[in-house]
């Protein structure tokens, strides 16, 4: 099928989007998807990033582990690199070593700073939140800090510097 | 207090431990989340769990479905795929969840103006009543787990709708746009697509959620959207000077006040020059909520949801001319 908007390229892309209050089908090339910008349609902005996703996945190192297919949920990777999309929780395990390069790409970052879930805890959230300057703020600047190096970004580096010092300072 | 920043919205996106996210649920399986979640909202002691609605999206109409979209509670994927989804709105609207888009959880609160702290503090309560409830996928090191990789850690994505007429009429939000890539923040239009969004109405928000706590996210996007605002307020001020930009402001509510038929594309197009007049003094007479209102009345399905049937492209046109000249 030809893409609707430049007819010349495959159309690789189909998208439902709201027209005027109601839905309508396209089928585009991946270039003209890109450029009448549905990702603004669609809003998740995952969308936008599914096609990349392909290639991030392909460039990854091959998997060290045996597993095949998520026992959990039946995922194989390659339905991960096809769709973008992982199949549970379990998976980020199994595939661990293939879906990292890829989450370092995106988020530059591979280690959660901010809030935990309950189960991970034995002290409520609550806790942290009524102290101020506690470690794992410090440890969220921290990861902040390291982030701003690796974009070159050094006034906000220093400043996060300044911060995490007079932080630490704080309480010894 | 200016009236650049319309709406606030923060998002956190959720998935229950013990089942697979929903591109690997069948509809079975999806009601079974759907309704588990249902139960533990209701049950949760919040105070928001008070005034609910729960919609089945294979009940609602198109109009319904989409007329969510337009209100800002849902968004166009989901809505356009009906098996095992479903979404909990608070009477007031200022909450939504949706159950079973990208992750099984999608909590969303929106309040007006600028309100990042409050609206956070909202949605962080109510996802601790819930995580109680329902533990969820966590990993410490990735944070939150979700099916897209994207919104790994935090899974929170806040945004500030923004109505920018001045930068969009000085060509600046392109250049602004690359900037603010470099700063982990992305900016699109909220509603039509592409390069030229209807209305000069944009969404600010955070892309990177793994490795920034949602305290410095939430900072960093109001300081930024700080910065843009006082780059419109100039740009604003630059411009209203003018008798042309005093014409076209003028010309722009006489049109609304005065028309028979009128598209909704043309409406968001005047809608944002009178807005643009309230807020710079230009214009009196008229308040900034009406407008704000306006868009929210005028856009095609909820227009159709209002008045209980379909109605062709033809009948809307006439109808949003006479909801305008009746309001304005």
């Amino acid at each position: 099928m030809k893409c609707q908007k430049c007819n010349k390229n495959n159309a690789t892309t189909h998208i439902k989007r709201v027209i005027n209050g109601e839905f309508e089908e396209y089928n585009l090339c991946s270039e003209c998807a890109k450029e009448m910008g549905y990702d603004n349609i669609f809003g998740s902005f995952a969308d936008d990033f599914n096609s990349l996703f392909g290639s991030f996945f392909e460039n990854a190192l091959p998997a060290r582990t045996q597993a095949t297919r998520c026992e959990f949920c039946g995922t194989s990777y390659s339905d991960i690199a096809r769709t973008g999309m992982v199949g549970c929780a379990h998976c980020y395990d199994v595939f661990a070593d293939r879906i990292m390069p890829t989450v370092r790409r995106i988020h530059g970052n591979t280690t959660h700073c901010g809030k935990n879930s309950q189960f991970e805890k034995p002290t409520p959230i609550e806790e942290n939140k009524t102290q101020k300057d506690k470690p794992s703020d410090i440890d969220a600047l921290k990861a902040e800090l390291d982030t701003a190096i690796k974009n070159q970004e050094f006034e906000k580096a220093a400043e996060l510097r300044d911060k995490i010092k007079a932080m630490e300072g704080k309480n010894e | 207090m200016n009236n650049v920043v319309m709406l606030t919205r923060i998002r956190l996106a959720r998935n229950l431990k013990n089942y697979p996210f929903p591109c690997r649920l069948n509809t079975a399986g999806k009601n079974e989340v759907c309704e588990k979640i249902i139960n533990a909202v209701k049950n949760c002691n919040s105070p928001l769990a008070d005034d609910l609605e729960v919609f089945y999206i294979k009940d609602l109409s198109e109009p319904e479905r989409i007329a969510l979209v337009e209100k800002h509670l849902a968004s166009p994927e989901f809505v356009s795929d009906s098996a095992g989804r479903a979404i909990i709105l608070s009477k007031d609207r200022t909450m939504s969840i949706m159950l079973n888009e990208e992750d099984h959880i999608r909590l969303q609160i929106i309040k007006k103006g600028l309100a990042l702290e409050d609206a956070y503090d909202i949605a962080d309560k109510l996802d601790t009543l819930l995580d109680e409830n329902l533990e969820f996928a966590f990993d410490k090191k990735l944070g939150f787990l979700t099916q897209c990789p994207t919104n790994l850690g935090t899974g929170m994505r806040a945004s500030l709708m923004l109505h920018l007429p001045a930068l969009k009429n000085s060509n600046a939000i392109s250049r602004i746009a690359s900037n603010l890539q470099k700063l982990g923040l992305t900016i699109r239009g909220t509603y039509g697509e592409g390069s030229e969004p209807k209305g000069a109405m944009y969404q600010l928000s955070n892309q990177v959620t793994l490795g920034i706590s949602e305290k410095s996210a939430v900072e960093n996007l109001k300081n930024i959207a700080g910065q843009l605002v006082n780059q419109e307020l100039q740009a604003q001020k630059r411009i209203t000077d003018s008798l042309e930009a005093q014409d076209k402001i003028s010309r722009s509510l006489g049109l609304l006040k005065s028309s028979i038929m009128m598209t909704c594309d043309e409406a968001m197009e005047l809608l944002s020059n009178v807005r643009f007049g309230v807020s710079s003094e230009v214009l009196d007479g008229v308040k900034i909520d009406t407008v704000d209102e306006l868009i929210d009345d005028i856009q095609p399905a909820t227009m159709m949801v209002k008045k209980g049937e379909k109605i062709t492209p033809r009948d809307r046109d006439i109808l949003r001319a006479t909801i305008l000249r009746e309001r304005l």
